[in-house]
C-alpha cells in the first residue's frame, strides 16, 4: 500500500509561489487516501455492530461492488475534468483512486470466492460459464489486473510510455464490463446501475469530444514537465 | 403466565446460547477467510433479546405441518424483506412500512363464486380457527428462512366462497395506494402486484393465508394485514397486503412473470434442477448460516405436493 501513498512524492516541480497551493498539494493525496478507506471502515464498523442485514455476505458483496465501480468511474473522471475545466489537481491522485478501485474489486471477488461460495470450485466454475453477469464481472476484474501490476513508475519506464498507455486504455473496457455486470445482476430496480451507466457513457463521450475541445490546462508556473509527470497527467 | 405451545416450540427449535456461539464461530471463520482483522468482518450476534416478542394470538391450533429446523430469528424475518411496494432494498420495508394503515381494510371475494362479498378483514379472520405453521421460505434469490406463521388454510376460505365450475384459478391483488405504499410511486413493477394459483394449489392444505408470525400480528413489512404463504413455491408467490381474491377461468397474469417471463414462471415451484437464468437454484443460503445448503425439490414438501404436477414438464412449467 506504500505505493499508493507515493503519488505525492511524484511531484517533482519546484515549490509554487502560492503557499496555499503547496499546502493543497501536500495534503491532497493523504486526504484522498483516507477517503478511499472510509467505505471499508464503515463496513468494518457495521460488521462489528452486527449491522450488515440478515444476509451479511450478500451485503458485503454488494457494498464492495458498489465502491469498486464508484472508484473506477471516479478515476475515469480525472481526464475530462482536465480537458473541459482545466483542473489538474485530480491527476495526482488518479492512479491512487484507480488502485483503490482494484483493491475493492479484489475484496469483492474474494468475498464471492471465500464467503459466498466457500471455495466450492465446481460451483464457481459453473457460475463463470453459465451466469453471464458473473462472466463479465470476472472479465472486468481480470482486465484490471495488468493495470494494477503496471501501476508503478518503474513499470511506466520499463514498458515505455506509449506501450504503457496502450495497456492502461483497458480501464475503459473494465469499466464497461463492470457496469454491465451490475446491470445484469439487478432484478427489477435499474436505478443504480442506470446511474452508473449514464455516468460511464458521459465519461466515454467526453473522451470522444476532447479533441474538438482544445483547452490548454492552466500551468501556474509554466515550468517544463518531466517525462514522468507528462505520463501521469495524460491518458 | 402460562407457557403457550408455540413459544415452547420456538425455544426448542432455537436455543439462544447455542445460536449466539454459532455466530461467534461464523465471525472467526469469515474474518479468517478474508484475511482481514477479526473485527472487520465479524458477523456478530444481533440483539437476540428482541427476538422474543410477546404473543398476541391465543389458542392457536397446533399444526401437523411444522418444519423441525431452527427458526430464523424474529429480527431477521422482519428486517430482511422483498416488498417493493415499500422500496427495493431489503431494509426498505422495515424502514418504510411503519405508517402503513392496515385498518380499516376490506377484502373483496369475487369472480366465479356463488358468495361474492366485500368483507372486513377482522370479520374475515374471525371465521377461521388460526393455527401456527412453521414453514421453510425459499426466496427465488437463493436465500431461505424458517418462519412460524399464524394463519388459516386458504381452502377454508375457498369452500365458504363456494366456487363455480368455471373457477380454475385464484388471482390475488395487493392494495394499490402510492400514498400509503411509497414504492408504488416508481414503476419498478407493474402495480398493483398480482399473484395466482391453480385451483388445486390454492385448495392444498399447505397453502395458507397468514395474519401473523412468531405468535404476534403480522408486521407491516411482512405483508399485513393478510398475505399468502405457499411453502413449496418461491417467496415472490406469497403476495402481501391482499385486498382482492378473484376466482377466474384463465391463468392470471402475475407480476414477476409479466416482468421477466424467462426468469419467473407462473408456477415458481422451488426446483433445484431448474436454474434461474442468472443464478443457480441448486443451493441456498439459510439466513444465519455460513455454508450454503442444498435446495430440496418443492422446498422439501415434495411428498405433499409433487402429485399436483404429475405428468407436467417442470422445466417448461417452471
Amino acid at each position: 500500500m506504500g505505493r499508493l501513498n507515493a503519488a505525492g512524492s511524484l511531484e517533482a516541480g519546484p515549490a509554487a509561489a502560492d503557499p496555499g497551493r503547496a499546502v493543497r498539494r501536500r495534503w491532497l493525496a493523504p486526504i484522498v487516501f483516507l477517503a478511499c478507506l472510509l467505505p471499508l471502515a464503515k463496513l468494518a464498523l457495521d460488521a462489528a455492530g452486527g449491522n450488515l442485514s440478515a444476509n451479511p455476505i450478500a451485503e458485503v458483496m454488494n457494498r464492495l461492488g458498489f465502491w469498486t465501480l464508484t472508484l473506477l468511474l471516479s478515476s475515469l473522471a480525472a481526464t475530462p475534468l482536465k480537458t473541459f475545466f482545466g483542473w489538474t489537481a485530480q491527476m495526482r491522485v488518479r492512479r491512487m483512486v484507480g488502485l483503490f478501485a482494484f483493491f475493492y474489486g479484489a475484496l469483492h471477488f474474494t468475498t464471492y470466492l471465500a464467503l459466498d461460495q466457500a471455495f466450492d470450485l465446481s460451483d464457481i466454475g459453473a457460475d463463470l460459464v453459465k451466469r453471464k453477469f458473473i462472466t463479465v464481472g470476472f472479465a472486468a476484474f481480470l482486465t484490471l489486473v495488468p493495470l494494477a501490476v503496471t501501476s508503478s513508475d518503474r513499470a511506466v519506464k520499463r514498458l515505455g510510455f506509449r506501450r504503457w498507455k496502450r495497456i492502461h486504455r483497458l480501464v475503459h473496457l473494465a469499466a464497461v464490463l463492470g457496469v454491465v455486470h451490475f446491470v445484469w445482476r439487478v432484478k427489477a430496480d435499474y436505478l443504480e446501475p442506470a446511474l452508473f451507466a449514464i455516468a460511464l457513457a458521459a465519461l466515454l463521450l467526453a473522451r470522444l469530444a476532447a479533441p474538438r475541445f482544445k483547452r490548454v490546462p492552466k500551468s501556474a508556473s509554466g515550468e517544463p514537465k518531466s517525462a514522468t509527470q507528462e505520463s501521469l497527467s495524460r491518458t | 403466565m402460562k407457557e403457550r405451545p408455540w413459544t415452547l416450540g420456538e425455544k426448542e427449535a432455537t436455543p439462544e446460547p447455542l445460536y449466539a456461539r454459532r455466530r461467534e464461530f461464523l465471525s472467526l471463520s469469515a474474518a479468517g477467510a478474508l484475511g482481514v482483522a477479526g473485527s472487520a468482518l465479524s458477523f456478530s450476534c444481533r440483539a437476540t433479546a428482541k427476538d422474543s416478542p410477546s404473543p398476541t394470538f391465543s389458542n392457536l391450533k397446533r399444526s401437523n405441518f411444522a418444519a423441525d429446523e431452527k427458526q430464523t430469528p424474529f429480527t431477521d424475518v422482519t428486517t430482511y424483506n422483498n416488498y417493493y411496494e415499500f422500496g427495493t432494498a431489503k431494509s426498505d420495508p422495515a424502514a418504510n412500512a411503519g405508517p402503513f394503515h392496515t385498518r380499516p381494510w376490506t377484502v373483496a371475494l369475487e369472480g366465479e363464486i356463488n358468495k361474492p362479498e366485500v368483507v372486513d378483514i377482522d370479520e374475515l379472520v374471525k371465521r377461521f380457527p388460526l393455527e401456527e405453521r412453521i414453514y421453510r421460505m425459499r426466496c427465488v434469490e437463493a436465500w431461505s428462512m424458517v418462519i412460524p406463521w399464524v394463519g388459516f388454510p386458504l381452502a377454508q376460505l375457498i369452500k365458504r366462497a363456494d366456487p363455480t365450475a368455471n373457477a380454475k384459478y385464484v388471482a390475488f391483488t395487493t392494495k394499490l395506494d402510492p400514498n400509503e405504499m411509497p414504492g408504488q410511486k416508481r414503476s419498478v413493477l407493474d402495480w398493483p402486484y398480482v399473484e395466482g394459483l391453480r385451483m388445486d394449489e390454492a385448495m392444498h392444505p399447505l397453502t395458507i393465508l397468514a395474519v401473523g408470525l412468531y405468535g404476534r400480528t403480522l408486521p407491516n413489512q411482512n405483508g399485513a394485514p393478510l398475505r399468502l404463504v405457499v411453502p413449496w413455491k418461491y417467496g415472490f408467490k406469497g403476495i402481501k397486503a391482499i385486498t382482492k381474491i378473484a376466482f377466474v377461468k384463465d391463468q392470471p397474469k402475475t407480476t414477476w412473470n409479466k416482468m421477466a417471463p424467462g426468469e419467473y414462471g407462473f408456477y415458481a415451484n422451488v426446483n433445484p434442477e431448474v436454474d434461474h437464468p442468472r443464478w443457480s437454484q441448486a443451493k441456498e443460503r439459510r439466513i444465519g448460516e455460513f455454508f450454503k445448503r442444498k435446495t430440496l425439490p418443492f422446498n422439501g414438501y415434495a411428498d405433499q405436493v409433487a402429485k399436483l404436477y404429475a405428468g407436467m414438464d417442470l422445466r417448461k412449467a417452471f
